[in-house]
């Protein structure tokens, strides 16, 4: 139990919470590292997925760039990119985009891939062109799979974005990486404690958003989360 | 290149500590998950409970989980070994549910038709049904499990992860990269097994293509633990 009472006796020190330095800035710091992060992947994986299940061609290149994927060292990558560029304070971009594109990728591509192809054969009978079966069939159908791909990937970069205090820029991961610096368990505790509420947060978004955006017909099968 | 082979024995003992530290947690995250699997997909209503905690367990950054164990276990191996086997538990769990409720409803009645009781239903009927759903969870647990060793680096258990922060001091490329690929190759290494080891456990798949792969996606498409890096 100690470790919530350090991490308690840490969060609520008011002198925590403001400046520079304080929960606010460094919170809004993880944000941003996570979301340009999630947009380049996303605009990456998402269309490369939906198209490849589309066409169902390369499925087996997909899933095998997603193995390596997942087995790239996070840390690993950020050091070599923190090398090669001499120390770009923008290193940290890569590995977050890496570790984001996997998930995203397979995702949209199984769920454009499973939908039901008397689905497809009924909205091609209708007079929809390939293009509208994909837009207006295809993808409200895989949407909750696009979304769970989409949360999975957005709650690994929000746990990961903390290696960017390792290469000496903000973010949650300053109180984790400076609390191990000066042997600092409080810090380091309540740098945790914030890291994962703030996942939680993503956790929640992902499920309203997907009250928003799945089709009603759809939801009672979508029950993943 | 030959940075490589003067230090071949140095590499050898690293990759063995890597897949030491890496499989030792997926162990023992495949011997909790089992149990636990069984229970929540007899008794279902413990399943969403239970998956809440194994969710909120996936989102603990790695790093902060090394640091604060450090105060209980100190600086030695098993530091590293919890919070892996931790997100093992968190991605095979839910893999271990999927895979038994993929067992056929007349599949299941024919077993108790037989004269099957629950225990013999389950070993001989049910698990050998959700084993290739295990293991695709699995191979998603070992390797991510793989690659996250390195971040013990940070607290100086790291496998392969030594390394990176060797390499980033004598800002030499070459120990970087060797380090990322011999955990690629590690992994992917360790992946083959397992797929081998489907093969070997479910003959009955590999003729006419079974057609239990959808659970098996949905067991894949969970991802790794997110907890990733620090």
């Amino acid at each position: 139990m100690s470790f919530f009472t350090f991490a308690w006796q840490w969060l609520t020190l008011a002198s925590h919470w403001h400046g520079s330095a304080g929960v606010p800035a460094r919170l809004i710091e993880h944000i941003e590292y996570t979301a340009i992060a999630m947009v380049i992947a996303a605009v990456i994986a998402l269309p490369a997925g939906v198209a490849i299940g589309h066409t169902s061609r390369g499925g087996f290149a997909i899933i095998s760039l997603a193995n390596i994927g997942r087995s790239l060292p996070t840390l690993g990558l950020l050091i070599l990119v923190f090398v090669l560029t001499s120390g770009a304070s923008w290193a940290w971009l890569i590995p977050l985009v890496a570790l984001a594109i996997p998930p995203i990728l397979v995702n949209s591509y199984e769920g454009v891939l499973g939908v039901d192809a008397d689905l497809k054969d009924a909205a091609a009978g209708m007079g929809m062109t390939s293009r509208q079966v994909l837009f207006r069939v295809e993808v409200p159908v895989a949407l909750p799979l696009i979304l769970l791909g989409l949360r999975t990937a957005t709650i690994q970069v929000v746990a990961t974005a903390t290696i960017a205090a390792y290469i000496g820029i903000g973010g949650l991961g300053r109180y984790i990486i400076d609390g191990l610096a000066v042997n600092n368990y409080g810090e380091v505790a309540g740098g945790a404690v914030l890291v994962v509420l703030l996942a939680l947060l993503v956790q929640f978004a992902f499920v309203g958003l997907a009250r928003l955006v799945v089709p009603a017909g759809l939801r009672k099968q979508a029950q993943q989360s | 290149m030959s940075w490589v082979f003067a230090n071949i024995s140095m590499l050898a003992h690293l990759t063995g500590q890597n897949a030491y530290l890496a499989l030792v947690p997926v162990l023992i995250g495949l011997v909790i998950s089992v149990p636990l699997g069984i229970v929540c997909a007899r008794w279902s209503w413990l399943y969403s409970p239970v998956l809440s905690i194994t969710s909120v367990l996936y989102a603990l950054p790695a790093l902060a989980l090394f640091v604060v164990l450090i105060a209980y276990t100190g600086l030695t191996d098993t530091t590293v070994m919890i919070p892996l086997t931790v997100y093992t538990l968190a991605v095979l769990f839910p893999s271990v549910v999927d895979g038994l409720r993929s067992v056929p409803e007349p599949v299941r009645q024919a077993a108790v038709a037989m004269g099957f009781g629950t225990w013999r239903r389950l070993a001989f009927v049910e698990l050998p049904i959700a084993t290739p759903v295990v293991i695709a969870g699995l191979r998603i647990a070992t390797v991510s499990s793989i690659s996250l060793v390195s971040v013990g680096e940070l607290i100086g258990i790291g496998g392969l992860g030594y390394l990176f922060e060797d390499g980033q001091q004598r800002d030499f490329t070459t120990e970087i990269v060797t380090g990322i690929v011999l955990i690629i190759v590690l992994a992917l290494v360790a992946d083959t097994v397992l797929v081998l080891a489907r093969r070997w456990l479910t003959p009955w798949q590999r003729g006419a293509g079974g057609d239990s792969r959808l659970p098996i996606l949905r067991a894949t498409l969970r991802g790794r633990p997110g907890a990733g890096l620090t």
